[in-house]
């Protein structure tokens, strides 16, 4: 049986862990309470944003667009959404995991455009292309980001250098359900929203004909890249409030854990005290016999 | 036309709720020149080019600087979905104007790596900010 002093040493040294993740997971509580009203603010404007690329797409049916068809580059550019810091549980490996374990993408095709430190160390480390990294924007997402980095991949788009666009991040469902989630931002995937307009239709939601100053394709051109923004926003802003529900579980079982081992080492440590104090006894009861 | 009819003006940024209510008329700048909506408009969706967004409510007329985005009228309303917006208060007067003079002197000094169509939006950014502060 280990001594007692090692067994006391130990307990304080969990008791110590334990402080921390309590405070951390504090942190991420209120964190989290903030990244979800950001979230939910942000979707509004995405829902009007996606009603209405959906509208115009479903009027002008399968036309010639250059968002509309595939680059002719093989390449394909990823946005990976992953946070800064680590003790989230599986968050970011999970997105990781999209890609790596993705069934037909090659390494060699993939340009990774990493928004977080976790993406981009474990694609460095995986042999990936790591084009480029902003682990600053994931700390506080604002929109501006976001349009910066969808012109960036919509000039690499139009130079032909990649020939489709993915975005891969976890989406929020609730504080404890987070899903890790691969999207296609370019080519717009008008097969998926067809699908989607078809079933507001057929619910009766059928709105007057719309019509469009400029032209259609000319619209296109403008509305696009201000939907592919809006993704990406809404990602990054999904993601971050994921990221803190991720941290908080974690740190919530790691609480929970500590305390148990807590318990186990102040049993381990009374039976050690009592056992101490019974051999004494009986040492000092001997001697006394002998001496007799 | 339709007087008595609520018109209703909804205003979303990426952030907020920029503006919801009840109005009489909406006029802001398109990629096709000014416009004003009145209720009971066409269907129609426009894209949003750089300038001032004038409210007219009720008793009241509201000003906002209006640079990105686009906007769905319908009969019954509009919905602005606004990339950047800014209500006069939240503008520095200070920067727009430095903004002002900097795009003017980069259209004034052309050479062919000078991105133009930059240049211009930039202008009309900066305008639409003083104008409205005025």
């Amino acid at each position: 049986m280990a001594s007692m002093r090692d067994i006391k040493r130990r307990k304080t040294s969990i008791q110590g862990t334990q402080q921390i993740t309590k405070a951390m997971k504090l942190v991420s509580t209120v964190k989290l309470q903030r990244a979800r009203a950001n979230a939910e603010r942000s979707k509004l404007y995405f829902e009007c944003m996606y009603d209405t690329v959906n509208s115009i797409l479903s009027r002008v049916g399968h036309i010639d667009h250059r968002y509309l068809q595939p680059g002719e580059s093989k390449r394909k550019a990823v946005v990976v959404i992953t946070s800064n810091r680590g003790l989230a549980g599986g968050y970011n490996s999970n997105v990781i995991k999209l890609i790596t374990r993705h069934e037909t993408w090659q390494k060699e095709d993939l340009d990774i455009y990493s928004l977080g430190n976790k993406g981009r160390d474990a694609f460095v480390r995986h042999g990936y292309t790591v084009r480029e990294n902003f682990p600053e924007v994931i700390e506080e997402p604002i929109y501006a980001d976001a349009m910066q980095l969808s012109k960036r991949l919509l000039e690499s788009f139009e130079k032909g250098e990649i020939g489709e666009i993915y975005l891969a991040y976890t989406s929020f469902k609730n504080t404890v359900v987070h899903e890790p989630k691969l999207l296609k931002l370019l080519p717009v995937d008008t097969e998926a929203m067809q699908e989607d307009g078809a079933e507001n239709e057929s619910s009766g939601k059928a709105e007057a004909i719309m019509n469009f100053e400029p032209e259609d394709v000319e619209a296109l051109d403008m509305i696009i890249p201000k939907y592919i923004t809006s993704l990406i926003y809404g990602a990054l802003m999904e993601a971050v409030a994921s990221e803190n529900g991720a941290r908080m579980q974690a740190m919530d079982s790691a609480t929970s854990n500590a305390e148990e081992m807590i318990s186990d080492l102040t049993l381990k440590y009374n039976r050690a005290r009592q056992g101490s104090i019974t051999q004494e006894l009986t040492e000092i009861i001997a001697g006394a016999e002998a001496l007799g | 036309m339709a007087d008595n009819q609520n018109f209703h003006l909804r205003i979303i940024t990426p952030d907020r709720m920029f503006y919801e209510g009840d109005v009489d008329m909406v006029e802001f700048n398109t990629t096709e020149g000014e416009i004003g909506v009145l209720p009971g408009h066409i269907p129609l969706t426009v894209i949003v080019k750089p300038g001032i967004l004038v409210i007219t409510e009720k008793d009241d007329q509201k000003e906002a600087a209006l640079h990105a985005g686009f906007a769905e009228i319908l009969p019954e309303g509009i919905t602005i979905l606004a990339e950047i917006i800014e209500w006069p208060e939240e503008i520095d007067g200070h920067r727009a104007e430095e903004a002002m003079n900097r795009a003017k002197e980069r259209l004034a000094s052309k050479t062919p790596e000078t991105d133009i169509a930059r240049a211009e939006t930039a202008l009309l950014r900066a305008m639409a900010r003083i104008e409205v502060l005025k």
